[in-house]
């Protein structure tokens, strides 16, 4: 392998039923970075049916090149033709960088293009940085510099560790969605928009679709709210998170979750924070009767202002909060949104 | 009906967490148990035993001491272990690893492999996936529901906001979610027999059209340039107030930091 050849970065552009999700955006903010770094650009692999209109969008978002892969065995995500059409750019185009959102379809389909072209994947990244490796000079080992160094935690959030994948290309990485920032849009920019088709002929690998159900949801996208006011298993019970729809309603706010509550039954599970959940970090995170189990702290501590309050003055969650109350949530809870609701009606 | 199922032995991170006194992981304290989502992935092997009698057989790859997790699954009811354990094979990545595992599984016959969707020391729920690619066979990862039909597999694939029902042909690999099912409890009978179960211990010349440069630290593309324990952010401020006072409190911080 002449790591020479492989230039550029490239990020998966992940698109269901033909809207760009957030995470392509996210990838594409890193991958300006990294490609500033290493005097390089950025191309979007946009893959799926009749979704070549999107391509703007990208390029709004900063993306200097899109290649989109149409066809119609595409039009729902498969692991088999969608790998199919990521190792076939790959192989012709020869990225450095290969970067895939750690979502449900990135994490299926990461690992299976790596190992189609054999080169590493450092999964559920939360930091990437262009660097040397090894980090300091070794003696008697050549120390490679424009590396891709990817950050991701282990252990369930108790360590965390730096990769490097110096021998092989493209550097493959899943990001975890929610840490990388998006650049602004800026309407009306334009990208190069080359199309790449490397023929689909469905084989053994191919799974057949049956069915396709999709949750009725009307809340909002936890990873995108403010304010989260988010409830344990100090609940107590399903309905008592009416007391936290009420807070979040007057501070503008959204309910969210831990495991914990998902596992009993009181909230389904897109509304779950964690590291089997999601991470968020908005600018106030309330954690209300939630020990904070370290998988939970996983998903939440970057949050700007995190307030907590429970009962038991040892539970972990006073670790990380910025404001730690100890007492019991069904009395605080409830007055402070009459307290809140006076005040902001004060203000208006 | 012949069903492996890939399963690891992992410290328990879950509540059982232990820090040396300058606040590095404890790990020689931590208890071993077998993975969740693995644990799950063998008992769909097991009910496929009970209602279609097929045939199950656990495989690990680890250390010696692995061998407690197979003979947990043994004394679950699953009929046959498998260690593979050889010094050259430590320090693997998903790739080395995934490469080790297809290597074993080339000697073994199978319609259905399961894996779990991901261990909870390393969080990348990549081995499965790339063990299918390795294979050449159909990958279904994220399995919440699972069902035989002829010759092949329906499963349900959750994905964030809906989820897929898919038919793969069999041969094929299906990762298991925890949320999949709940694992039985081992049975008394079933611990004294495991116990005594003769396992097969598999060593790297045992392994099927694998290359050495595949293998172990050596065959890892990915490489570990640092690791660290995590550095978080120091604890705030913590009170106990009665309710009113703790409004107050509340409300002023929020003020303080205008968020109203």
């Amino acid at each position: 392998m002449n790591l020479e050849e492989y230039k550029g970065v490239y990020v998966f552009a992940q698109q269901v039923d033909n809207i760009v999700n957030s995470i392509a955006f996210e990838l594409i903010g890193k991958g300006k970075d990294l490609a500033a770094d290493l005097g390089t650009e950025v191309t979007a692999v946009l893959v799926g049916s009749g979704v070549k209109g999107l391509a703007d969008e990208l390029a709004e978002y900063g993306a200097d090149r899109v290649i989109v892969v149409d066809d119609p065995e595409l039009k729902e995500y498969r692991t088999e033709p969608y790998a199919h059409a990521l190792s076939s750019v790959i192989e012709k185009y020869k990225p450095e960088i290969f970067l895939v959102g750690a979502t449900a379809i990135g994490r299926d389909l990461g690992p299976r293009v790596s190992a189609r072209i054999h080169t590493g994947l450092t999964a559920d990244c939360t930091q990437l940085d262009i660097g040397d490796f090894p980090l300091n000079p070794v003696p008697g080992k050549e120390q490679k510099h424009n590396q891709l160094l990817m950050t991701r935690p282990a252990f369930g959030g108790n360590t965390i560790a730096t990769i490097a994948c110096p021998d092989f290309r493209p550097q493959m990485a899943t990001v975890r969605p929610g840490v990388m920032q998006k650049k602004e849009r800026q309407a009306g920019v334009k990208a190069n928009i080359e199309e790449f088709n490397p023929g689909f002929t469905p084989n053994h690998n191919y799974v057949e679709i049956l069915e396709v159900v999709k949750a009725v949801s009307e809340t909002v996208d936890i990873m995108d709210a403010k304010i989260l006011v988010s409830g344990g298993r100090g609940m107590g019970n399903a309905e008592n998170f009416k007391i936290l729809e009420d807070l979040a309603e007057v501070i503008g706010g959204t309910v969210s979750c831990s495991r914990a509550v998902v596992d009993a039954g009181w909230k389904p599970k897109d509304l779950q924070v964690g590291q089997t959940g999601k991470t968020v970090r908005p600018n106030v995170y309330f954690a209300i009767g939630i020990s904070g189990a370290i998988q939970h702290l996983a998903g939440m501590e970057e949050s700007d202002i995190i307030i907590a309050i429970n009962k038991d003055d040892t539970a972990p969650i006073f670790d990380v909060a910025d404001y730690g109350l100890v007492g019991d949530l069904n009395k605080i809870v409830p007055a402070l949104t009459e307290k809140l609701r006076a005040e902001l009606a004060s203000k208006n | 009906m012949k069903v492996v199922v890939c399963i690891k032995q992992v410290p328990d991170t879950k509540g059982g967490v232990k820090f040396n006194p300058d606040g590095t992981l404890d790990r020689a304290a931590m208890m071993t148990i077998m993975n969740p989502d693995d644990k799950a992935g063998v008992e769909a092997a097991l009910r496929l035993k009970d209602q279609y009698g097929a045939e199950v057989t656990v495989v690990t790859m680890g250390l010696p001491k692995a061998e407690d997790v197979l003979r947990e699954a043994m004394a679950m009811g699953a009929d046959k272990g498998v260690l593979v354990t050889d010094r050259v094979l430590g320090g693997a990545d998903t790739w080395a690893t995934s490469q080790t595992l297809a290597g074993a599984l080339r000697n073994m016959e199978y319609d259905l492999i399961i894996t779990g969707r991901q261990a909870i020391d390393g969080d990348t729920a990549q081995v499965g996936p790339q063990i299918s690619e390795h294979l050449n066979i159909p990958v279904i990862s994220y399995a919440q529901n699972l069902k035989i039909e002829g010759d092949s597999v329906i499963v349900e694939r959750q994905y964030d906001d809906r989820y897929h029902v898919l038919k793969a042909k069999m041969p094929c690999l299906i990762t298991a979610l925890a949320e999949l099912n709940e694992p039985r409890y081992m049975t008394p009978g079933g611990i004294f027999d495991a116990c005594k179960a003769e396992l097969t211990v598999w060593g790297r010349a045992d392994l099927k059209d694998v290359e050495d440069s595949n293998l172990g630290l050596k065959g890892s593309p990915t490489q570990i340039a640092k690791a660290s324990d995590k550095v978080r952010k120091g604890a705030g401020e913590k009170v106990a107030l009665d309710p009113a006072e703790a409004v107050d409190y509340i409300v002023g911080k929020l003020k303080e930091k205008h968020v109203i």
